[in-house]
């Protein structure tokens, strides 16, 4: 473009209403629309890769998903979810066992292990990540607050690969010390492990949440003579309730879907029993590890993706129900205000 | 309660708060002196510009640092042009309450929560099984003995980059549109009130204005790339290679991985300790250096926002 077209445009609309546009307008104009076009073609993109990811691993997962013949004598519904009787007269259990004669594909050691280690992940991450939220916004000198925020913001830029090898190597024998669980690796290790990572993503979200309350909630408080933390307790946090609530449920879908951590410090051993202290195989541990081994498009390939189907379905879910909370909270916010 | 209980109470309270935000603190301390002493040593120029040797007990990781560094390269000239224009689009461009708009925000924060391992699915399923088959069936034909050369549909470096590029965009975007919502509405309107077109003004005013903000995103795309691990798992990375990647359909070494395979899978985990230690505070310095400069632009920019209004 000259630097003299603007001059030119400003001309040619004066006199160019009888005659219609000029062609050097026109041509700018289509120049222009052609720009936007462009634009909005690749922010669709951002669709385009959510449902791309959707329909090419459900399509690695078909076979599963449909029950096809190809993979029928391995694995249906029944053999992934209810309980098997694998040799004559012993009990019908849940078995996770894709290499051996009989490969056993049960869903249930992995979904009890992956609920065992998220559950220990929010026991921790969410009050800790809560209270360090309130303590942020309401109780700390502006000083603290400035040096805390980028520093819990650093945590969440530790690779999650670190945070495995912290877990394997230091978190595990201090629990073991700390608490005597006979092996090393455990549901315990890998959730403590894993709030590491979901403390930041918890605290950042309800950071937010919380400071989006309006002073005047604040000053009506005091005013009537609350003090602070009766403030901050009775007021502040009940009105920022929803995007708190978004923050662990945030928290609680990354926890389902971390990999590495999970991986390294889990022992990845699929049981079904209840005790903590037990090494557990995650979903997504299981996808990680077992990928490399599979023969394409066999049976067993197919289930780690339905296992990949399972995780983007669950997650999807729980992100939008956060994204509800957090729409609840901004009208909330917005609507009571003025 | 009585004022003294109250008192007591709330005090007992800031101090609870004001703990927990200390644990947060202190654990990521603990992690950061536990690898810089254990690394600290090791982490030497041999270390750094060498290639492992004796079945990863000895040598160096300069491949792991150049497969990372090439990954990431690719994945940022992928992943931020497209972010920039979805950003650009979602601020500028889009109609109020349009329904396109809407629906890029609700794809990009699920794109967002998708697990990392389901993004390592993906590159297989869509990138090295669909586009990888297509292409090895358009361009190569297979020699007489069946082999395929060149053979598109295996993990190499590209799908690997192309997988970490859609993980990124949606930090890419979101740092880009709050960029671009702290150029001021005046500064756009000047330009339109000179006779610069929608275009101009973008191109001139708007995104040079953005620049940090935008920079800011894309050092926490490459920080993010630079540290994922799972993702690409099974679309490109090596457990080892001799020879540093020549190509774009080569497989590649890559930082985080060698982290993975030398605390899980060593046969001498000894022998190889040190050189882990050193592998991770390698890999932590990168990361965290990259997030410190990202989080000091952003905080100069939120400073310069806040005080032109």
């Amino acid at each position: 473009m000259g630097s003299s077209a603007p001059v030119r445009v400003a001309l040619d609309v004066g006199d160019g209403r009888a005659a219609g546009p000029s062609a050097s307008i026109r041509r700018r104009q289509a120049r222009e629309a052609l720009i936007a076009a462009a634009i909005t073609i690749v922010a669709a993109t951002g669709i385009l890769a959510i449902v791309l990811i959707f329909v090419f691993v459900a399509r690695e997962a078909f076979p599963v998903i449909v029950g096809a013949p190809s993979v029928h004598d391995e694995v249906d519904y029944a053999r992934m979810f209810l309980p098997q009787v694998w040799r004559e007269g012993r009990p019908a259990s849940f078995v996770w066992q894709p290499v051996g004669d009989v490969p056993k594909y049960s869903m249930i050691p992995l979904f009890v292990g992956t609920l065992k280690v998220t559950l220990v992940a929010m026991l921790v991450a969410a009050p800790i990540g809560v209270a360090a939220a309130l303590y942020t916004s309401e109780f700390a000198p502006r000083r603290v607050r400035e040096i805390l925020k980028p520093t819990i913001e650093l945590l969440a830029g530790i690779p999650s690969v670190v945070v495995g090898f912290f877990a394997l190597m230091v978190l595990a024998t201090f629990l073991q010390d700390t608490f005597g669980f006979s092996s090393r690796l455990n549901a315990v290790v890998a959730g403590v492990g894993l709030a590491l990572a979901v403390v930041p993503v918890i605290f950042t979200v309800s950071e937010d949440a919380l400071a989006a309350v309006p002073r005047s909630y604040r000053e009506a408080s005091l005013a009537l003579g609350a003090t602070p933390w009766e403030t901050a307790f009775k007021i502040v946090l009940p009105a920022a309730a929803p995007g708190v609530l978004a923050a662990v449920v945030l928290g609680f879908g990354r926890s389902i879907g971390e990999t590495m951590i999970v991986l390294m410090a889990s022992g990845n051993a699929a049981t079904t029993t209840w005790s903590f202290g037990d090494p557990v195989r995650t979903l997504p541990a299981t996808i990680a590890a077992e990928m490399g081994e599979v023969v394409f498009g066999g049976a067993h390939y197919s289930v780690l993706f339905f296992i990949g189907v399972e995780l983007f379905v669950f997650t999807f879910a729980l992100n939008s129900a956060a994204s509800f909370f957090v729409r609840r909270l901004v009208r909330r916010m917005s609507g009571k205000t003025a | 309660m009585s004022v003294r209980g109250r008192k007591l109470a709330g005090r007992g309270l800031t101090w609870l708060t004001g703990g927990a935000a200390f644990l947060v603190v202190a654990m990521l301390t603990v992690i950061l002196w536990d690898v810089v002493r254990g690394g600290a040593g090791r982490v030497t120029w041999r270390f750094l510009t060498s290639a492992p040797e004796e079945g990863m007990a000895g040598g160096g990781i300069f491949p792991a640092i150049y497969g990372t560094a090439v990954m990431t390269l690719l994945m940022t000239i992928v992943v931020l042009p497209i972010g920039v224009a979805t950003a650009v689009y979602l601020h500028e461009y889009a109609p109020p309450r349009s329904r396109l708009a809407e629906a890029v925000r609700v794809a990009v924060t699920n794109l967002a929560g998708v697990p990392s391992i389901v993004f390592g699915l993906f590159g297989l399923g869509f990138f090295i099984q669909f586009i990888g088959t297509g292409m090895d069936a358009a361009f190569t034909a297979p020699t007489p003995e069946g082999v395929l050369e060149p053979h598109y549909a295996k993990p190499a470096l590209i799908w690997a980059s192309l997988t970490l590029a859609v993980l990124t965009l949606p930090v890419v975007i979101v740092a880009t549109e709050e960029a671009l919502r702290a150029v001021p509405r005046d500064l756009r309107d000047a330009s339109l009130a000179l006779g610069a077109t929608k275009s101009q003004t973008l191109a001139k005013v708007v995104l040079p204005g953005a620049l940090p903000g935008i920079l800011t995103g894309a050092i926490l795309a490459v920080a993010r790339g630079a540290g994922e691990v799972a993702p690409i798992l099974f679309t490109g990375v090596a457990y080892f290679l001799p020879d540093l990647p020549d190509s774009l359909f080569t497989q590649f070494m890559h930082l985080g991985y060698h982290v993975y395979v030398l605390a899980t899978q060593s046969p001498d985990v000894e022998a190889t300790l040190p050189l882990l230690y050193a592998t991770v505070l390698v890999l932590l310095v990168l990361t965290f250096a990259l997030n410190l400069v990202a989080i000091a632009i952003r905080t100069r920019t939120r400073r310069k926002a806040a005080g032109a209004h």
